[in-house]
């Protein structure tokens, strides 16, 4: 059983360039089981490239990462499924000219018992989580790309959650839903929450975040502004961080 | 979250009978396309040479089995590049790796392994073989190497490959032509003793029927298993009668194509028959570079659609991004399919050199080009993610159909190149529009 004075991630001093731009500068967070932590910051911020040196996307140059108070050894994707991350991508990650079960099973394939993948049983298991999470969904052997924005959203998160994560990154899972979509993936959140789940959910929308999260932290230009808890700040405060780049007086004590 | 597709019934009575049938039997409509192409080929040459020539001789069983034969080599090495293309690569080195594989298998059983197990010992075929499929498979993973880990592009470290390899072919020989290829091993490249006559056929036949049975009832029994609406029963009754047909038919066909009178006189003399007055009827069968070509195309399909590997190949060619992040290694996929392109091309060379009776450090030549086309004009995407092996075999039996017409109805290489490549163009701007009407 993990403590819970321990995170279930700690995020130390991570840094990352590309070229000469740095991406991330000496960022620290951390995320406890049952949490919420949004990442929030405009556009190149460095939110993206945060959390994909925890998911394995990308290496990171210089920092560590802890998980449950052990030092995580992430080179890339397969390690970070190990320690049972899960990562719903901005970009959704999903190979376009499969199916909703190949995508979903992508890299962790149910086999017979001669080795063989077992499509009709990938198939029947993608269903049922569709069922839960999409009823509507009904598209199963169409290539994904043959889905609409946010069917292809509901695959991704789908393939996020059947795997019993317990660190799950939501890189703007919302981006493509409409308002009553978006609604069932803040009930989901919420679910996976009393699930003992820790969620860092990238979003934009500062409303949904403080609706969300627990806490929130903002980047600016590849370095962290501050992290605040979202209920003794107002959606102004966040938004002044966001913009200006640095805690408000009344909040920097 | 919500989504606005209706149900697939409800489209259903607007839908004509053909559109219906094809529905209900969920045949692929491009199979159709490309053997409605086949078909339109093998009988427009037939009757034009019936018309022109006065002799129509595409359509005999010696002229298919010839073509079945022939489209042997180009058909093994397709099933690779299938994998290579539907990756976003292309393998422009395989007709050079086949000159050099054969060039390399010509020197072992001619050159080496007489010296040193003796003449016409029987492991020297065996031995050949695996050297040359060994050096295919180690040159397709040194060439994949360089394109996965050293991020050169593999239309340049192959198109290096078709050069090198070539030119290394010649330097092993000095340009020497190799021949004779041990007994056994020339049987390999099919010719009258290289088939397996009447009763072997019928047996791979009833194998072939058996097999076509099998898998509709164990398709039925899965999609009972998980719930999945089944194909009305008459719909796999037809599908069993075609297959079916289409296995009697081929070994009807190979069976009616009976060896030459000179060599049945031979073989009658080497085994103390009496001919008969009316001459005795021995059937080729099916010849054995067709049955290797069958093999390879139920394991390459087997791979492509029932493995890890082949679903990892496809999820590589769709994004190759989202492979990655989804935990494949996408670079040691990349040396595998390259190695396995080499190890095809291998087993080519063995096909293309026994046929040959020898082996020159020419063949192969331009055999890159015809097996992309293959590939292609089967349905294989240059943009990556989508191909299938079928598709590749029948692309190859088209192409290999048009030149042999050709060749059969009288016209002139310069005359054939112009027709296999402008199909070739054609063949790929009907694939485009297929796939944008079909979106
Ligand atoms: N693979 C990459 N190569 C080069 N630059 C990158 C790469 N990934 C991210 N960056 C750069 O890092 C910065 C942060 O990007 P990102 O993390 O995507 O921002 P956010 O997700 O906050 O919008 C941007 O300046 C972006 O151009
Ligand atoms: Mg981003």
């Amino acid at each position: 059983m993990t403590d819970s004075n321990t995170p279930l991630v700690e995020l130390k001093d991570i840094s990352i360039s590309f070229g000469g731009i740095k991406a991330v500068d000496h960022v620290s967070v951390d995320l406890y089981p049952g949490e919420v932590v949004g990442l929030l910051g405009h556009n190149g911020a460095g939110k993206s490239t945060l959390i994909k040196c925890l998911s394995g996307a990308y290496q990171k140059d210089a920092g560590e990462i802890l998980i449950n108070g052990h030092s995580a050894d992430i080179q890339n994707p397969r390690d970070a499924r190990d320690y049972n991350i899960e990562t719903i991508y901005q970009t959704l990650a999903l190979a376009d000219n499969l199916d909703a079960a190949s995508n979903l099973f992508l890299g962790r394939e149910l086999t017979t018992a001669a080795g063989l993948v077992d499509d009709a049983a990938m198939e029947a298991e993608t269903r049922k989580i569709m069922g839960r999470l999409n009823p509507n969904f009904q598209k199963f052997s169409a290539p994904v790309s043959a889905l609409s924005g946010g069917q292809r959203q509901s695959v991704a998160i789908a393939r996020a959650v059947y795997f019993n994560a317990k660190i799950l990154i939501m890189d703007e899972p919302t981006a493509a839903l409409g308002p009553q979509e978006t609604q069932m993936v803040a009930e989901l959140i919420q679910e996976l929450k009393k699930q003992d789940l820790g969620i860092f959910l990238i979003d934009h929308d500062v409303h949904q975040v403080k609706q969300l999260c627990d806490r929130a932290a903002v980047m600016k230009n590849g370095k962290l502004v501050g992290v605040v808890k979202v209920d003794e700040v107002s959606t102004d405060d966040i938004l002044a961080m966001i913009i200006a780049g640095k805690k408000p007086a009344h909040l920097a004590a | 979250m919500t989504d606005t597709t209706q149900p697939p019934t409800a489209t259903d009575d607007k839908s004509g009978p053909i559109a219906r049938f094809i529905r209900q039997t969920e045949i692929d409509t491009r199979l159709l396309g490309m053997l409605g192409a086949l078909a339109a080929i093998w009988i427009g040459f037939h009757v034009y040479g019936a018309v022109v020539n006065g002799f129509g001789a595409f359509l005999t069983p010696r002229n298919l089995w010839n073509l079945s034969v022939q489209t042997s080599s180009i058909g093994i090495m397709a099933t690779g590049m299938v994998l290579v293309i539907v990756t976003r690569h292309i393998d422009l080195s395989v007709g050079s790796v086949l000159g050099f594989c054969a060039i390399i298998m010509g020197v072992m059983q001619v050159n080496i392994l007489p010296g040193i197990l003796g003449l016409g010992h029987p492991l020297i075929w065996i031995i050949a073989i695996a050297t040359g499929l060994f050096f295919g498979a180690c040159i397709g993973a040194f060439q994949g190497f360089l394109i996965a880990y050293g991020k050169i592009p593999a239309f340049i470290v192959t198109l290096g490959g078709l050069l090198v390899w070539r030119g290394a072919a010649f330097l092993v020989a000095r340009g020497e032509t190799i021949s004779p290829v041990d007994e056994t091993f020339a049987l390999l490249g099919g010719g009258p003793y290289g088939a397996i006559g009447g009763v072997g056929s019928w047996i791979v036949g009833i194998l072939g029927v058996a097999a076509v049975l099998g898998l509709i009832v164990f398709g039925r029994r899965q999609r009972k298993t998980f719930g999945i609406a089944q194909r009305p029963v008459w719909a796999d009754g037809f599908l069993a009668t075609v297959g079916c047909g289409a296995v009697i038919g081929a070994v009807l066909l190979v069976n009616s194509y009976p060896w030459p009178r000179g060599i049945v006189r031979r073989y009658a003399a080497a085994e103390g028959i009496e001919i008969p007055p009316e001459g005795l009827f021995i059937s080729h069968g099916f010849a054995i570079p067709v049955l290797i070509l069958v093999g390879v195309a139920i394991c390459m399909t087997v791979l492509m659609t029932r493995t890890r590997f082949g679903r990892y190949v496809y999820a590589i060619g769709g994004n190759p991004e989202a492979a990655e992040l989804a935990g494949i290694n996408v670079r040691f996929m990349t040396v595998k399919i390259f190695a396995l392109m080499g190890f095809l091309t291998g087993l080519s060379a063995v096909v293309a050199s026994a046929r040959l009776g020898s082996a020159t450090n020419a063949l192969g030549t331009l055999d890159e080009l015809y097996v992309i086309a293959a590939a292609v004009i089967g349905g294989t995407s240059l943009a990556g993610g989508v191909g299938t092996i079928y598709g590749a075999i029948l692309g190859a039996l088209v192409m290999q159909s048009l030149q042999t017409g050709m060749v059969l109805i009288g016209f002139d290489a310069a005359i054939q190149q112009v027709v296999v490549g402008s199909v070739l163009v054609l063949a790929v701007f009907l694939d485009i529009l297929y796939r944008r009407n079909s979106k």
